[in-house]
């Protein structure tokens, strides 16, 4: 079945369906990490976005149900050349155009991603819709010129309920976080877990009052999609917290944390969404590569006024990777060490946390 | 950290000739590396006996030596120059093994250089088969089960526990040399002890064949601060069991979930890490491909042949990035040269597949054993890229020049099932074509999963193409249709065969239904940032990236893969051409497909089409380019065979045009040149039918040379001796090639010449004249040549240069050209003109400094050589001796015949130079690894022809001091003139021993005459071979191994001069 992608500036692009029909509308960004598919379908950070894969045989090795980022399908809607019509692995389940139609997302194949990628380059992330319905198509960039994306998207991943999760070595539990869920990633809590990590994981809307009540020995703030700014309940809690236990903070969570403390974030013109970007440690000067999944990024001039410190950059385009409290013992970094897709060689920094956990109890003891 | 100041002079290390396991790949990193650290302002001291390279140019490092790569020579450079440091990684395995042989020797020490880029522990690490191992397990990175040996028990102990299949990995040996895997006791024996046999340090690995396993490579660098990243990780389509460099490969990897690529890749930067490189590094993996248990195969801590794919496969130049990291730079410091604005320090991103196809001399060796296993075959490869991998996988399989249409080669058809089965199980270079013609006959993919162990993601898509086949020839052919195909890769020509019209009318079609491919960047980058490298490839898109200016521009058609008969010398010839175009302030554009060359470095041309060199694809990008013309005079065969059609299609060929290149290869036409000339040559006819061959016989004597016309390094050319041999020949060639006909040429036995020349139809100008030194019927590809001519008198040189200057002339040369000549008893006739570019022509160029390629250039683009200050005539001689010596690769090609004739065989050459002849000759025996022993006991076994020259050489060597031994009628023949000889047995069984224990210094053994096979000749050449013991095949050989040897022994010392000082001289 035909199908096409109409963005905001006119042009069209015509593919053919898979996945679920009808039609979706969303902001279409690009990613370029060449494995990882699953993941970035179930990164509820992709919440009402639409991905476009840069690299062009997506679902070559189907879909298994260990490597999902989150309960669901995530993205709005997906973007590829080539849907793999017969994958093939030893922990494949299903075929990835049938999982899409389970969870009711479109997506089209049979484009020139190369050249979609290109346009958001030059032009910023765009609107877009994905449509089986390809009758009167040129009508659909007025509309989407006046599509107001909904905002709310934080509400709609984080958890409803608090859970719990144990440490991986059973009954060793060496600390306990309170993980506020802005829209975690599996690989995240597996992260912690593996690190000897007790968790409860609460809803973005749990006070900080609630929070403490848990007694937990740090507090952890989650990856999520979306504008950092709307987020306003999460800024106010997280803003509570600092100074009273240690805070580390991914992605969504590493601009609240900076919000809260007087900082500024702004959107970027296309963000950085892929397993290769360059990060160095101002410190070390080493440089790691990073997972990153993020349209938003903290203001570096607004940083002068609070009490953050820059601790890692973005060697591409100097934009600030990771902040830290100049006193306390709060952290944040804007790429994914927890990967799940993309490079483990960050994984040290949930370490780093569990050093300030460790400290805390220190001065607590005496 | 930035450069190190204290490395002031280094010294790099080139690999040497072009053997199976190491071929242009490190022209390639050596000359990027080169250029590197010039610019950075490091002064380069280059060795490297291989004249055929860019790198060897007098103008790529500030000082160079041509010289054979051993200590001795390494070490009188090094007190001569007095580098601060010793670059080792850019030379392959040559250099590695040179530079661990320079440390144990304390040279380095003694003259206070640095090892750089990794140190003598690192190599011991990665090298050292024990040392590997103990490295790995300390990491806690898995390693196959497995035992070091150095001898045949220990191996049969370590089976007994372990069990079969198992395979044998000899130390320290080029491309597996020398290894396989065994799957039973008489096997191990067998493999085992060559495997000993060919490890300098007589020790093998026998391990757990992990056979099957998904085989998995990442590139990685590091800088000195412990910062690291992955190139690129690839895939071979051939599991675990054939040598990777036979492998099908594919980047990135396509069957790994992202766990599986980062559980690799951790493992891969942890190697790095604790191998402490500097620069970049390979490791290999296998993967279980139902868990996820992997085993590290191998590290290699150098720039390698997957490197230089990794970096045409991204674009990102990783030997230039790591001669820079190895002088002190970090990769944060340094900006990714092909976006020019985003840091080096990051992973490439691809958007594109890429497909490796490996490319094997079986044409030229039907003889040879055809399996693929551990030991390597291939003498080059070709790479792809395609937005499909379909796509990629057909330009592929198009680029290796082999005949395939589509998935088809000529052979499929007639495969018997049991044929097909055989293939897909004991895996000869044909499998990819066989799984086609396996689902072509419907069997099913889990039959061919079980045969092949093939992931079945490959074999579905290898079975869409044949269902997409049946398809072509079933239905009609709609624009959609032919829309899809395109998609999918096929070429016009296939689908014209499929759907049974011409390739013309398939173009007209689809040129009307706007069906054209568009051309995509590659930008290390997936388009994720602006780049402004000019490094393209097609594809059925929507969104063509390329923008064509308005100036002056001309094609530059590339040799593709390299094989026997064509080699890197052409892209020599390729990149000069390239940088002349530019000099004459013209657009210079490059289409070829090899990914080791130097030619498609992205920043060697204006700009490169990573493309096949087939009508089709070149026209795609001459249409798009709008180019004023093309040159094909420096491809080799590959781009003077496009040359016809391409004229006919309406494109300008520059210089030399096609009616000339025609009169040049066409018998008839070219008899009927020279004797309008006034020209001898050697009688011939052509023959189109087999019941012309009484008739020749009758006209010419025997021996004659037969071969086919419009060949490549004189493909299936034979001497023939009667008339059966005569009939035989014709009966199997004419099969061979139906379109053009077999020459048949009286023999003439004399000393053979060749010349490059460049004219421009009105004044000729000979570079020089190259003496071989074997007589005429060895091909010139094989034998030794030296320049200037010892032996050539003043008519002689005369009676060439009058006849070259009337070919050129006659014929209306714009270009280079090359002429093979046989000097009979002072007269000269004319064997052969080649109107383009030849093997000989890098050396010629770099001796006497006439800059051959450069002229022929500028004499296409219509100036003339008197305008560029030239005379016609001979240059000069130069107040030197360079003598060319060829290299094979016998040790990997089991079953080949090793005598020499005029069917080329070699992979490479060497040069020797020296002032004197005799020193020079021995440097080129030398470089190419034939050392010459100054005593132990000679083995003669010669045809009964030889032997009253075998008589006098025998009695000259043995006043050299050395003992001469001889088999059956030859020592008996030795014996009554006096030789004091002694007989050895004949039975295989002795020999074998005899070879193995390393009795002979070198032997002697001629081929008998006529085609019978021989087991005696044939079995003692293939044990010299697999052995490395010196066997010379023909008297002229030997007769210059003895001058080399009284050489050695005279008063004289060898210099060791730079080419550039003796440019000055």
């Amino acid at each position: 079945m035909k199908a096409a992608l109409v963005l905001e500036t006119g042009k069209i692009l015509m593919g053919e369906s898979f996945g679920a029909t009808g039609e979706a509308l969303g902001e279409v960004v690009f990613n370029t990490g060449m494995t990882g598919y699953q993941e970035v379908l179930t990164d509820p950070s992709y919440a009402g976005q639409m991905v476009c894969m840069t690299y062009p045989l997506i679902g070559n090795y189907g879909i298994n149900s260990m490597d999902d980022q989150s309960e669901k399908v995530q993205v709005q809607g997906f973007i590829v050349k080539e849907a793999t019509r017969n994958p093939s692995h030893w922990q494949m389940e299903k075929n990835f155009s049938r999982t899409l139609a389970q969870s009711g997302i479109v997506g089209i194949k049979g484009i020139d991603t190369r050249a979609l990628t290109r346009i958001i380059r030059e032009h910023g992330v765009l609107r877009g819709v994905i449509t089986t319905e390809i009758e009167h198509l040129d009508e659909w960039a007025d509309k989407l010129k006046g599509w107001i994306a909904p905002t709310d998207v934080v509400a709609k991943v984080s958890t409803p309920e608090i859970y719990t999760l144990p440490a991986d070595q059973t009954g060793q539990a060496l600390y306990h976080v309170v993980v506020i869920d802005f829209g975690i990633k599996r690989n995240i809590l597996h992260a912690m877990q593996a690190s000897g990590f007790r968790l409860t994981v609460v809803p973005y809307t749990t006070s900080m009052e609630q929070i403490l009540d848990l007694e937990p020995d740090g507090v952890f703030l989650s990856n999520g999609p979306g504008d950092p700014k709307v987020v306003e309940v999460g800024i106010e809690t997280i803003r509570g917290l600092i100074g009273k236990r240690p805070i580390f903070g991914i992605c969504l969570g590493h601009q609240l944390l900076s919000l809260a403390l007087g900082g500024d974030t702004y959107k970027m013109k296309f963000g950085h969404r892929g397993g290769n970007q360059p990060v160095q440690d101002l410190q070390s000067k080493r440089v790691t590569i990073t997972s990153q999944n993020h349209g938003y990024a903290i203001a570096e001039e607004s940083l002068e006024q609070t009490p953050l410190l820059v601790t890692h950059r973005n060697l591409n385009d100097q934009s600030v990777e990771g902040v830290k409290h100049c006193d306390l013992p709060v952290f944040s970094v804007q790429y994914h060490p927890e990967a799940g897709p993309g490079p483990s060689e960050s994984l040290y920094l949930f370490e780093e946390f569990a050093q300030l956990m460790q400290e805390r109890r220190a001065q607590h003891a005496t | 950290m930035p450069l190190n100041p204290e490395w002031k002079k280094v010294l790099v290390i080139g690999s040497g000739p072009i053997v199976i396991g190491q071929a242009a790949e490190f022209d390639y990193a050596g000359t990027q590396a080169c250029k590197a650290l010039r610019e950075v302002g490091v002064e380069v001291v280059l060795v490297n006996s291989n004249p055929a390279t860019i790198m060897t140019d007098a103008k790529t490092a500030n000082i160079t030596y041509i010289e054979p790569l051993l200590p001795e020579y390494l070490e009188e450079i090094i007190s001569k120059e007095r580098p601060d440091a010793l670059l080792p990684t850019l030379g392959g395995q040559t250099g590695l093994n040179l530079a661990m042989e320079l440390v144990r020797l304390g040279v380095l020490k003694r003259y206070d250089v640095d090892l750089i880029g990794c140190d003598a522990e690192t190599i011991y690490k990665a090298e050292d088969r024990e040392a590997f191992k103990e490295t790995m397990l300390e990491l806690d990175e898995p390693v196959a089960e497995s035992v070091i040996v150095t001898t045949l028990e220990e191996g049969e102990e370590f089976a007994q526990k372990q069990g079969f299949p198992l395979i044998v990995r000899p130390a320290y040996t080029l491309g597996g040399t020398g290894g396989g895997i065994v799957k039973n006791a008489k096997n191990l024996a067998e493999i085992l002890q060559r495997g000993l046999q060919s490890s300098p340090i007589g020790q093998c690995l026998v391990e757990r064949s992990v056979a099957g396993w998904k085989e998995i490579e990442y590139e990685v660098m590091r800088d000195a601060a412990d910062n690291c990243i992955t190139i690129c990780n690839m895939e071979n389509i051939d599991p675990v069991g054939i040598h990777t460099g036979d492998s099908i490969v594919v980047a990135p990897s396509q069957t790994l979930t992202d766990v599986e690529y980062q559980m690799l890749r951790a493992s891969s930067l942890k190697i790095i890490r604790a191998l402490e490189v500097n620069g970049g590094c390979n490791v290999q993996f296998a993967l279980n491909p139902t868990s996820r248990e992997y085993v590290v195969i191998e590290v290699n801590p150098r720039v390698s042949r997957s490197s230089a794919l990794a970096s045409k496969a991204t674009g990102y130049p990783i030997a230039k990035m790591a001669a820079l990291l190895s002088v002190g730079f970090t990769l944060p410091e340094l900006t990714n040269p092909v976006t020019g604005n985003t840091s080096a320090c990051f992973e490439p991103a691809l958007d594109y597949v890429v497909v490796k196809f490996p490319r094997w001399p079986f044409d030229k060796f039907p003889a040879a054993d055809h399996r693929l296993g551990t030991q390597m075959k291939a003498t080059g490869e070709v790479m792809a890229i395609e937005r499909t991998l379909e796509g990629a996988l057909l330009k592929a399989a198009r680029s290796l020049e082999i005949g395939t249409v589509g998935l088809r080669i000529k052979a499929s058809g007639g495969w018997t099932e049991m044929e097909i089965e055989d293939k897909l199980v004991r895996i000869d270079h044909e499998r990819f074509f066989a799984i086609a013609e396996a689902f072509r006959r419907d069997w099913t993919i889990l039959e061919v999963q079980m045969l092949t162990q093939i992931d079945p993601f490959y074999l579905y898509k290898i079975r869409d193409l044949v269902l997409l086949e049946q398809r072509l020839q079933s239905e009609s052919l709609t624009t959609e249709l032919l829309h899809f195909a395109k998609v999918q890769g096929f070429s016009d020509l296939a689908v014209a065969k499929l759907t049974g019209r011409s390739e013309e009318a398939v173009r007209t079609m689809r040129v009307a239904a706007q069906i054209v491919p568009v051309y995509k960047t590659v930008d290390t980058c997936a388009a994720e940032f602006t780049s402004a490298t000019p490094y393209y490839y097609s594809s059925y898109e929507e969104e063509d990236e390329v923008s064509v200016s308005s100036g002056p521009k001309v094609v530059v058609l590339g040799s593709g893969p390299i094989r026997i008969g064509q080699g890197i010398e052409f892209d020599y010839c390729s990149v000069h051409a390239l940088s002349a175009l530019q000099e004459a302030g013209v657009e210079s554009i490059m289409i070829n497909n090899n990914p080791e060359t130097v030619s498609t470095d992205f920043d060697t041309a204006d700009k490169l089409y990573f493309e096949p060199l087939t009508l089709e694809d070149v026209l795609h990008v001459l249409n798009k380019e709008k180019a004023d013309g093309v040159l094909v005079q420096f491809g080799g065969q590959t781009a003077i065979n496009l040359a016809g059609p391409l004229n006919q299609a309406g494109v300008r060929i520059l210089g030399t045009q096609v009616d000339a290149i025609d009169m040049a290869e066409d018998r008839e036409r070219f008899a009927e040149l020279l004797s309008r000339l006034g020209i001898p040559q050697s009688e011939g006819r052509s023959v189109t039918a087999v019941e012309q061959a009484r008739g020749i016989a009758k006209e010419l004597e025997f021996p004659v040379i037969v071969r086919p016309s419009y060949v490549i390094g004189g493909r299936a050319m034979q001497v023939v001796e009667n008339l059966d041999e005569l009939e035989d020949y014709l009966k199997r060639a004419i099969n061979l090639s139906a379109e053009h006909p077999i020459l048949v040429d009286r023999y003439l036995e004399g000393k053979e010449v060749e010349i490059d020349a460049v004219s421009d139809g009105e004044t000729t100008v000979i570079a020089g004249i190259m003496e071989h030194i074997e007589r005429a019927g060895v091909h010139s590809g094989d034998s030794l040549a030296v320049y200037p001519p010892q032996s050539l008198t003043p008519s002689e040189i005369d009676q060439i240069q009058e006849f070259t200057c009337r070919i050129a002339e006659g014929l209306g040369i714009k270009g280079l050209m090359n002429i093979q000549f046989v000097v009979v008893r002072g007269k000269v006739y004319v064997l052969e003109v080649n109107p383009r570019a030849s093997r000989t022509v890098p050396i010629l160029s770099k001796v006497t400094g006439i800059p051959l390629v450069s002229l022929a250039v500028q004499v296409s683009l219509g100036e003339t050589l008197k305008n560029l200050g030239y005379e016609q005539g001979l240059a000069p001689e130069a107040p030197f001796v360079v003598v060319k010596a060829p290299v094979f690769s016998f040790e990997k090609l089991t079953k080949v015949e090793t005598s020499l004739g005029p069917e080329m065989k070699s992979t490479g050459e060497v040069l020797g130079m020296d002032i004197q002849f005799g020193h020079a000759l021995a440097k080129a025996f030398a470089a190419s690894h034939i050392p010459l022993p100054s005593e132990g006991d000679i083995l003669v076994s010669v045809a009964e022809k030889d032997r009253p020259e075998a008589i006098a050489l025998a009695q000259q060597l043995a006043m050299l001091g050395f003992g001469v031994k001889g088999t059956g009628d030859t020592a008996k023949a030795l014996a009554l003139c006096g030789v004091k000889v002694e007989e050895v047995s004949e039975s295989s069984e002795a020999l074998r021993e005899a070879i193995r224990q390393r009795e002979f210094a070198f032997i002697l053994s001629t081929p008998t005459k006529g085609k019978t096979p021989e087991r005696t000749g044939y079995l003692l050449r293939r044990l010299a071979a697999e052995h490395g013991v010196p066997c010379f095949t023909s008297m002229d050989t030997a007769k210059a191994v003895v001058r080399a040897l009284l050489e050695m022994r005279g008063q004289t010392k060898p210099q060791v001069l730079s080419l550039q000082e003796y440019m000055a001289l």
